[in-house]
């Protein structure tokens, strides 16, 4: 028996250390976040600096993990009314009937619009203009290549002839190298519907039909590159670790940074963490998505900050949000984390990143220019409120068809199947 | 050099010792207040309720929370799986009878996951019964030749026993991540293969050897358990059988046969019924480590259930709970099956 | 029956003959232990070998088992250590160099005595020079990210808490379903172990419309009690319970004893092997658990370390050697909890035996 005393005792003890404390009356906001790299610490210190400012207000950051946090817990708490004050989320359309109109607590809310423009209405259920948050990073999908290895293979890299490369060019280009240097994988593209949507459009895919419901049985773009993309797993070209033995999101980062791989499609977030992981141990590169019929077009995308709408403090969320939104606050944001600038100011005039890593400076100015040269579906989608369902069914059913499960036209079937049930469940119920 | 475990501890020596002992007398001081002040608020209900009733009182705290935190959500999703809609309060959603069952019975063949119209519920049900039947024999197998190594005239018994039972105290999250860094394409197990003049092989990536992994990890994670309950049945039969049988000469095959099996049946039992329950709940460590692939491979029920309610940007609450239905009640009929078996085997 | 205590001191199939020769047995049962050492710890030894590696050693093929890192050098000239490398140049001869930099596959080095001469190498002529260091920033950065203690203490508050209540609320179940005879037990017990089956995650929705209902959402009592009345527990103790003969019971009665008393002064303690089993198992579950902390706490001062842990794992990567530092560190607690209960278990068992 004396054991169980000892726990009680304790117990007892955790109580006390347990015990509330004491009560503040500054205004507290809750803020939700996840991070990739180093965007918790800097958000953090700038939110420091706010609150020197502000005594009134206290910002605390709940930091979750991407996947089961954002992803998985979030809606739900949404759903039920417990959310936060602020979240920083991805999947921006469709969430939006729980976020914060600041517009009217804004003091300049023609400064959101021109800064944030077109990704503002990412954040808009169809036929509002609400302003509900501001972007924490821009995204663009885009290859890296490792050109070390293409030196050491005496290969040219083929973007560096012609700025209209295909798909099918580099991955014989690719093949190429990893053949001549004995590299297990010539391509690697991150498990994402996301990452694969930028080349399936430039093959031709539309995604929609007319009336703007998204339509992929019968897209023959898209069944193009499906079947480049099963084909290249099926002949080695791709490695099926990264989507055949995952769920969810899966990147080839590791690989690549290992120089395991030649040609990673992936995107603009990667190069803050490139320039940590890799440095200059190999040349790693940015270069131009590559073209298709459909035109040579990544995916734009980001995380954002937005307003919850359930909060009982938006006069003091706005305030924390314009001072989040404003030019420098961004500016240094952006400098610190490498991200590119979801600011269409900063995207105008350039930036100075803080880095002296060639590599870096190389990668973010390749990404600059992939951002101007997006296709007009690729703002479609990424602005479609349930964009998510699209990309995740895609992901998930060629993965089937990757390992054999489904034939390529099942799968395709299926992921048209899952978007429509979903989208009923949804507009239904 | 054999050590005895459970023999008495030795006396207290040195400060700490005498520091600790110290201790656990006021500990077991505080127990014993704490218990004695609860039986003055317990006497009267004790009156009152009398002998035939005081069951209830001992059940009722238990029951309470159970009946709060899980009985009532199950009733709960009971009735969400006659609903559809995405709005998570049950007034708010849309009745649609049993929609939501049709939709998972809408198959042309039902061996067949790929004609019907929810594939994945399928996959995972016909994988769930799968690793179920092989786990759980390769669980029991592996534990009772543990057990009965353990229960051996063996040197560091204690030691032994603690290290087959360490993985247990491990996370499903941990083990998954142990094990993806042995087993991934540049993991330890590759490279001591090629050190060895052999070919990397993908193990989660090909189909088989996947498979083959999520059940040797979940054996490797819980037999600790298992082995422990084993022991302590071994432990508990009386040395005196053995002593009789060696003077009529039996052999070690034999004693094992017919004195060893029939004694430990209980509790083969109880092994047998908590590493069925744990293998059909089979989720987080599989979803961690092989996120249900390649493919659909380890595609388990569970994980179905999981994506499809909760995971999924738009979650079907109403089709996760006709499936958690289902899940449930054939659980039911299991637990009905192997209660009554239980039984005879308790009166037989 | 509280079986008679049996030493330990037979061979596989059986207990002792008194012989002492080499059965075939016996050296199968060492083999077998040899390799479940090997298997069972091996695993988390390589991980706690990898939790002191750099993110660089991390992804290396083949993988080390010691952490290694590569060294470097303070050069004159150069405000940042140069990393180094020993060389193969062209003569065959083998030189420590500092490299300035690296162009494409040519190395821009130098002699760190001599740092003016630039020497120029292949890059395939190189090989870093390593030695043996921890990577201790695995664990001293996220330490400083993340409030640690907070997440700690609310960690342990669950933990705690949570088994203390599951052995004080499971026992008396216990007790009652395997020591009384009232109306409507056999259903209860039938109800607790059918629903023995059903993991939280298929239901975690209506659970979680409860908690928010009964105010428990970002509190720690809406992780804490749901989980208390464990089927498992219960069953594991009235099994046990069933095994204590009523005759210690009845006699105790005829002296005076109240029913309270009987179930703290004798049952109790005759439980304490299954109360162990059981307390470990509590331990270990609500220290593990993560879904449903996180989704019933958003409030970083609420969160548990499993939690909090995960905040390692971003959107578009891991931070494998955070993580696998936090992991270690997770795993000491535990550890030594298991080690201390672990004595009690054996002593338990042998002294009762368990059915």
């Amino acid at each position: 028996m004396r054991h169980f005393a000892m726990v009680a005792l304790l117990a007892t003890l955790v109580l006390v250390l347990a015990l509330p404390g004491v009560a503040q009356d500054v205004v507290e906001l809750r803020m939700t976040w996840y991070t990739d790299g180093n965007e918790d610490e800097v958000m953090r210190d700038l939110l420091d600096r706010f609150e020197m400012e502000h005594s009134d207000i206290r910002v605390v950051m709940d930091n979750v993990s991407y996947q089961e946090g954002i992803l998985g817990a979030l809606p739900v708490q949404l759903a039920a009314g417990e959310g936060p004050d602020m979240a920083r989320v991805t999947n921006l359309g469709g969430l939006a009937e729980y976020y914060l109109d600041l517009t009217p607590y804004l003091d300049d809310p023609d400064y959101w619009v021109e800064s944030f423009g077109v990704g503002l209405g990412w954040l808009q259920l169809p036929g509002d203009s609400n302003i509900s948050g501001l972007p924490t990073q821009l995204t663009v999908t885009g290859p890296f290549i490792n050109r070390t290895l293409f030196e050491q293979a005496g290969v040219a890299v083929p973007s560096d002839s012609s700025d209209q490369v295909t798909w099918e060019e580099w991955a014989a280009a690719a093949n190429e190298v990893a053949e001549i240097l004995d590299i297990p994988f010539p391509m690697a593209m991150d498990r994402s519907g996301h990452r694969f949507a930028g080349p399936a459009i430039s093959m031709g895919a539309q995604y929609f039909d007319d009336e703007g419901h998204p339509l992929i049985a019968g897209d023959e773009g898209f069944r193009a590159m499906a079947e480049l993309f099963v084909n290249w797993h099926l002949d080695g070209t791709m490695p099926l670790e990264i989507w055949a033995a995952n769920t969810g999101y899966a990147g080839a980062n590791e690989e690549f940074g290992n120089s395991q791989v030649v040609f990673y499609m992936s995107g603009s977030w990667q190069i803050g963490q490139f320039s940590d992981q890799i440095g200059d141990a190999f040349d790693w590169a940015a270069v131009p998505n590559p073209c298709g019929p459909g035109g040579c077009t990544g995916l734009p995308g980001g995380a954002w900050v937005v307003a919850i709408g359930d909060t009982e403090h938006p006069e003091e969320v706005a305030r924390v949000m314009e001072y989040l939104a404003s030019e420098e606050i961004q500016e240094e944001f952006y400098a610190r984390t490498l991200f590119i600038p979801g600011h269409q100011g900063l995207l105008s005039k350039g930036m100075e990143f803080e880095t002296d890593l060639g590599q870096a400076l190389g990668a973010l100015d390749a990404f600059f220019a992939s951002a101007n040269a997006l296709e007009q579906t690729a703002y479609d989608i990424q602005g479609y409120a349930f964009n998510f369902i699209v990309f995740n069914a895609s992901r998930d059913r060629l993965t089937q068809a990757i390992v054999g499960e489904l034939t390529l036209d099942e799968a395709i079937e299926r992921i048209q199947e899952d978007v429509d049930e979903q989208l009923a469940e949804r507009m239904g119920g | 050099m054999t050590t005895i475990d459970g023999n008495l501890q030795n006396e207290p020596q040195g400060l700490l010792a005498r520091l600790s002992a110290a201790l656990e007398t006021g500990l077991a001081a505080l127990f014993a207040g704490f218990m004695n002040a609860l039986e003055i608020l317990v006497r009267p209900v004790e009156r009152r309720l009398g002998m035939e009733r005081i069951g209830y009182f001992f059940v009722l705290p238990n029951l309470l929370i159970f009946g709060i935190f899980v009985l009532f959500p199950m009733l709960l999703n009971f009735y969400i799986s006659f609903t559809s809609g995405t709005e998570i309060y049950p007034q708010d959603r849309s009745f649609v009878g049993v929609a939501n069952y049709e939709f998972l019975f809408d198959c042309e063949n039902v061996f067949e996951p790929n004609s019907c119209n929810e594939d994945l519920f399928w996959r995972g049900v016909f994988n769930t019964v799968f690793f179920v039947v092989v786990q759980v024999s390769g669980m029991v197998l592996v534990s009772l030749l543990t057990a009965l190594v353990l229960n051996g005239k063996i040197p560091a018994r204690g030691f032994f026993r603690s290290v087959f039972f360490y993985p247990v105290l491990l996370s499903p999250v941990v083990v998954a991540l142990i094990w993806k860094w042995i087993l991934q394409r540049d993991g330890v197990l590759n490279s001591l293969l090629i050190a060895l003049g052999g070919e990397r092989v993908q193990f989660l990536v090909n189909a088989d050897w996947a498979t083959l992994w999520v059940i040797v990890i979940s054996i490797w994670a819980l037999m600790g358990f298992y082995t422990l309950i084993l022991l302590a049945g071994l432990q508990a039969i009386p040395a005196e059988l053995y002593e009789a049988g060696q003077i009529d000469g039996t052999g070690r095959w034999q004693s094992f046969r017919f004195i060893t099996m029939p004694l430990l049946m209980p509790t083969m039992f109880v092994v047998l019924v908590l590493s069925l329950i744990r293998a059909v709940q089979v989720f987080d460590q599989v979803y961690a480590l092989t996120g249900g692939g390649p493919g659909t491979t380890t595609h388990f029920i569970v994980q179905y259930i999981f994506t499809v309610g909760f995971a999924n940007v738009i979650p079907r609450y109403g089709l996760a709970a006709a499936a958690s239905v289902l899940l449930g009640a054939t659980l039911l009929v299991l637990t009905l099956m192997q209660l009554r078996a239980a039984r005879s085997n308790e009166s037989g | 029956m509280s079986a008679e205590t049996v030493q330990a001191s037979g061979n596989i199939f059986t207990r002792t003959r008194g012989r002492s020769s080499l059965h075939p047995t016996d050296l199968l049962s060492y083999l077998w232990l040899l390799f479940g050492t090997v298997v069972m710890f091996g695993p988390v030894i390589w991980v706690l070998m990898s939790s002191f590696k750099t993110q660089a050693a991390l992804i290396e093929f083949p993988p080390q088992f010691l952490p290694y890192q590569q060294d470097s050098v303070q050069v004159k000239g150069h405000d940042e250590p140069l990393p180094l490398y020993n060389v193969t140049l062209e003569d065959g001869s083998v030189r420590q160099l500092a490299q300035v930099r690296r162009v494409g596959i040519e190395a821009q080095m130098v002699d760190p005595v001599s740092p003016e001469e630039i020497v120029r190498v292949n890059i395939r002529q190189r090989e870093p020079v390593r030695s043996l260091r921890l990577a201790l920033e695995n664990y001293i950065d996220p330490l400083g990210r993340f409030n640690f203690l907070t997440y700690l203490r609310n960690s342990v508050t669950v933990t705690v808490m949570a088994t203390l209540i599951t052995l004080l609320i499971n026992s008396m179940a216990g007790f009652a379903l395997s020591k009384y005879e009232f109306r409507g037990r056999d259903g209860i017990f039938v109800l607790f172990i059918a629903t023995l089956m059903i993991p939280i995650s298929v239901i975690l929705v209506p659970v979680f419309l409860v908690i928010t209902s009964l105010n428990l959402y970002n509190n720690l009592w809406g992780v804490i009690i749901p989980g208390a009345a464990t089927p498992t527990g219960v069953f594991l103790l009235r099994q046990y319970m069933l095994t204590i003969p009523d005759e210690l019971l009845d006699s105790a009665r005829i002296d005076g004893a109240s029913e309270w008393r009987l179930y703290w002064q004798i049952v109790l303690p005759l439980a304490r092997p299954a109360l162990a089993v059981l307390a470990i198992f509590s331990v270990m579950w609500r220290w593990n658990d993560f879904l449903w902390p996180l989704i019933v706490l958003s409030r970083s001062d609420v969160f548990t370390l499993q939690v909090g842990l995960h905040s390692f794992a971003g959107e578009l990567k891991i931070q494998w050697h955070y993580v696998l530092a936090m992991t270690v560190l997770t795993l000491l607690p535990i550890t030594v909890v298991f080690a201390f209960l672990q004595r009690f278990i054996t002593t338990g068992i042998a002294t009762t035996g368990m059915k």
